[in-house]
């Protein structure tokens, strides 16, 4: 079977991201950029399925700006086979992304798609719940174990009360949660490789989808911050401090 | 146009984020009605009913419906989204599965995780792990909302006199089913709803010390909670994590300890009344946003501070 893995460029993890001061978003103009951690997993996930040999092809799409093309290389480095660039230079918003995502499903014909269960700058987790539904396929989300057999993929969920196993008719959409897999770091000579590897490049318009924003960001802004308190030097002095000062015990 | 909320419930009960989704419901529309989706949910509908505020409590009941299968949860919803507005979910792992698959089928973006309702078509939601607070407003017809519980006081659990209506259950989509779940059982209070959380990272060294958070949660009647790498360490389940990713949560007190306060952590409790960390490194960023730090050796203090509120 074929696995298609969307990725997503976003600012490094380790960043602080910084709002810009005329509140219309954060800054992003010499930031270090990255691939979106939960697709390294996706990506992962996706290259030992080939190497087990249940996979035979792993595509790598993205969406957006021309630099997308390096966290293709990136996810190529990684083990993916080909790449794919939907490129756009205005705001893709997970809907439009599913619609462009489901168009390039049903041209390359996958059995699954694994992506990331949400994104680390818009915090969303939208895009394989909607790109699942508009396909009409089944979802596994915020997976930490996924086994396929018999036309089936066994999702393993991570849920706010435990973990929770569904079984998925095949096709089918699977987001990963961070337990899924440590994912690898790519070597050199594989780095140099992915280089040669194909990667299309794609628009919007060839895909026929109408990706206009549906959100209007208004403002952006600094959430209040928290003003470090006081040191305390022994725990009888913050029981007292808890009990009489904060009054919380 | 009234408001609809997706109850989550477990088996017999509704979830308290279910209460907090209904204020923020009230705060958009003073119509909300109640949608429980289930199998043989009975005791849910009772209590959805008296929720202060509920207008109608409408039932989808079906053995397809049990777990919250999001490819038949979705269909019920979808065919009563038209008589709404604005359709609200938790943004809790029920509500996150949920919502999007509702809103990709009504062709509509949907906006995760407010904390706020500026107006019926403007609400604010955290991005980058709370690094920046974004003023969304939709143009969409239906409003498709995820809702950060600890960001809404939960309705009163009286008062309310919803009607009661059974409505189309759907049939089975045989796409998915439920094949088992392990849940994490625990006589303590629910990690997001509990008034106090003790919180363990990779400064407890191994599953064994949790031992120590537990008896000083037993003291203070707390939920237990943990940072991202004590959890991938194996220390504790991933239900315990909280942050960026995990629970989010904001008691009325949180005790870090030997959590170094990574941002994608502050994340999931910065919104605490009150904060407590312990750490040995003087220097751990934890520090910079508690009310009270105290630089020590967790395994010397915690005792200490289990013994003193016990006495």
């Amino acid at each position: 079977m074929k696995v298609l893995v969307p990725v997503k460029r976003v600012i490094d993890y380790n960043v602080k991201v910084r709002v810009k001061s005329d509140g219309s978003g954060v800054e992003t103009s010499n930031v270090k950029m990255s691939m979106n951690p939960f697709d390294e997993i996706a990506v992962e996930e996706a290259v030992r399925l080939r190497e087990s040999g249940v996979a035979e092809e792993v595509i790598i799409v993205s969406l957006g700006v021309q630099q997308c093309q390096e966290t293709i290389r990136t996810a190529l480095a990684m083990g993916g086979d080909r790449g794919i660039l939907v490129q756009s230079d205005g705001e893709l918003q997970p809907l439009a992304v599913a619609k462009l995502l489901k168009e390039l499903v049903e041209r390359e014909g996958p059995e699954l798609v694994i992506l990331g269960k949400q994104a680390i700058d818009d915090d969303a987790n939208q895009t394989g719940q909607m790109l699942a539904a508009l396909l009409g396929w089944p979802q596994g989300t915020f997976a930490s174990r996924l086994e396929l057999a018999e036309g089936e993929a066994r999702v393993t969920r991570e849920v706010d009360g435990g973990l929770e196993t569904v079984a998925l008719r095949l096709p089918a959409v699977v987001t990963t949660d961070l337990r899924l897999n440590e994912p690898r770091y790519a070597k050199l000579p594989n780095i140099m490789k992915a280089k040669k590897k194909q990667l299309d490049v794609v628009s919007p318009e060839d895909l026929g989808v109408d990706v206009e924003p549906r959100l209007k960001t208004l403002k952006v802004s600094e959430p209040p911050k928290r003003s470090g308190g006081v040191r305390v030097g022994s725990v009888e002095e913050l029981v007292e401090k808890l009990r009489n000062e904060a009054k919380v015990i | 146009m009234a408001v609809l909320v997706i109850a989550e419930h477990e088996e017999s009960v509704l979830a308290p984020s279910t209460l907090a989704t209904v204020t923020a419901a009230r705060a958009i529309d003073d119509a909300v009605d109640v949608l429980v989706a289930g199998d043989g949910c009975e005791a849910v509908v009772r209590q959805a009913c008296a929720v202060e505020g509920v207008r109608r409590v409408r039932v989808a009941d079906g053995g397809h419906l049990a777990h919250g299968l999001a490819e038949n949860v979705a269909t019920v919803v979808v065919g009563l989204a038209g008589d709404y507005a604005h359709v609200l979910a938790p943004a809790s792992t029920f509500g996150k599965n949920l919502m999007p698959r509702v809103a990709a089928l009504l062709d509509v973006q949907q906006i995760s995780d407010v904390t706020a309702v500026e107006s019926a078509d403007t609400f604010v939601r955290p991005i980058y792990a709370g690094n920046a607070l974004a003023t969304v407003q939709s143009g969409d017809a239906v409003k498709v909302v995820t809702v950060r519980p600890t960001a809404f006081e939960k309705a009163a659990e009286s008062g309310g006199a919803g009607e009661v209506e059974q409505v189309d259950a759907g049939s089975d989509s045989g796409l998915s089913r439920f094949v088992d779940q392990q849940l994490t059982s625990s006589d303590r209070p629910e990690l997001t709803a509990a008034p106090i959380v003790v919180s363990g990272g990779r400064g407890l060294g191994s599953g064994e010390n949790f031992r120590l958070l537990e008896e000083l949660a037993d003291v203070l009647g707390a939920a237990i909670g943990a940072s991202r790498a004590a959890v991938d360490a194996g220390y504790v389940p991933n239900d315990y994590q909280v942050g960026q990713t995990g629970k989010v949560v904001a008691p009325d007190l949180y005790i870090a300890v030997g959590i170094s306060g990574a941002i994608q952590h502050l994340a999931g409790m910065e919104g605490s009344k009150v904060i407590v960390a312990i750490n040995k490194d003087e220097d751990a960023p934890i520090f910079e946003i508690a009310d009270y730090g105290l630089v020590g050796d967790l395994f010397e203090v915690v005792p200490e501070l289990t013994r003193k509120l016990g006495s």
